[in-house]
């Protein structure tokens, strides 16, 4: 099995492609990939509850850890402790620690 | 550093554009304090984000002067990431894509990055223990 450390930068509300994004990180998770969904940037947006981020948390469901970048969260005035169930608040270092570890990245 | 690893980013954004610069400069920067080596192919508009004529400016409408605007500068980050990597034993490799760099004119960076072309890039990828790709939207 890979592991795979999946970023994503665009907002969920801009760009309906994001959604295929995260389909793909479900996808690998179900097959029994580990997966890493890292949200910066606008990509942190449907960590706030809000109607997209339903989907956000099933992808915690399915098995893939979804972090948001704290910096792009403060930047954008989402609070940690309000962010939608199963998403995590993290430093930009996870994506440093994954790289380095191997896993294989992609940037949307 | 006993993990040191080998990290490549490809940066294609030009700067002060859109957040992928500011991201992708904290990546290598973090990538670098922590004693990582770290290759960077600049291509297309991203040859700008080391161009040595960035100058900051004063703010007219907010009535604010060079000093108080502290106008962030793409290629001041650039160097002191470059600074870093003298302090943390970091090896950076910078390389300018030199056609987009003749394209652009952009032909004077700051003081580290070194002119090269896409065979770089593969000679990276091939060689790094990990590749980012940033590429624009």
């Amino acid at each position: 099995m890979s592991k795979y450390l999946l970023i994503e930068s665009r907002d969920a509300f801009e760009s309906n492609d994001v959604a295929q994004f995260w389909e793909l990180a479900a996808s690998l998770a179900r097959q029994g990939d580990t997966v890493t969904l890292f949200l910066v940037q606008n990509g942190v947006l449907p960590a706030r509850p809000s109607t997209r981020s339903e989907a956000l948390s099933a992808l915690t469901k399915a098995g893939v850890q979804v972090l948001a970048d704290e910096f792009s969260l403060r930047e954008r005035g989402i609070r940690t402790e309000r962010l939608a169930a199963g998403v995590k608040a993290s430093p930009l270092d996870v994506v440093i620690d994954q790289l380095a570890e191997g896993r294989k990245a992609l940037w949307h | 550093m006993a993990d040191k690893k080998s990290l490549t980013f490809v940066l294609m954004d030009p700067p002060f554009e859109n957040p992928r610069t500011t991201t992708a400069l904290r990546l290598i920067d973090l990538a670098v304090r922590r004693g990582h080596d770290v290759n960077v192919f600049a291509y297309e508009g991203a040859v700008y984000v080391a161009f040595a004529k960035q100058t900051p400016h004063a703010n007219a409408v907010h009535g604010r002067d060079v000093e108080q605007e502290d106008h962030p500068i793409p290629k001041d980050w650039v160097a002191a990431i470059l600074a870093e990597g003298v302090k943390s034993g970091s090896k950076i490799d910078w390389v300018q894509c030199g056609l987009c760099v003749d394209e652009r004119g952009a032909g004077e960076c700051v003081e580290g990055p070194r002119r090269g072309s896409p065979a770089d890039l593969l000679k990276f990828a091939e060689t790094s223990d990990n590749t980012l790709v940033i590429p624009t939207k």
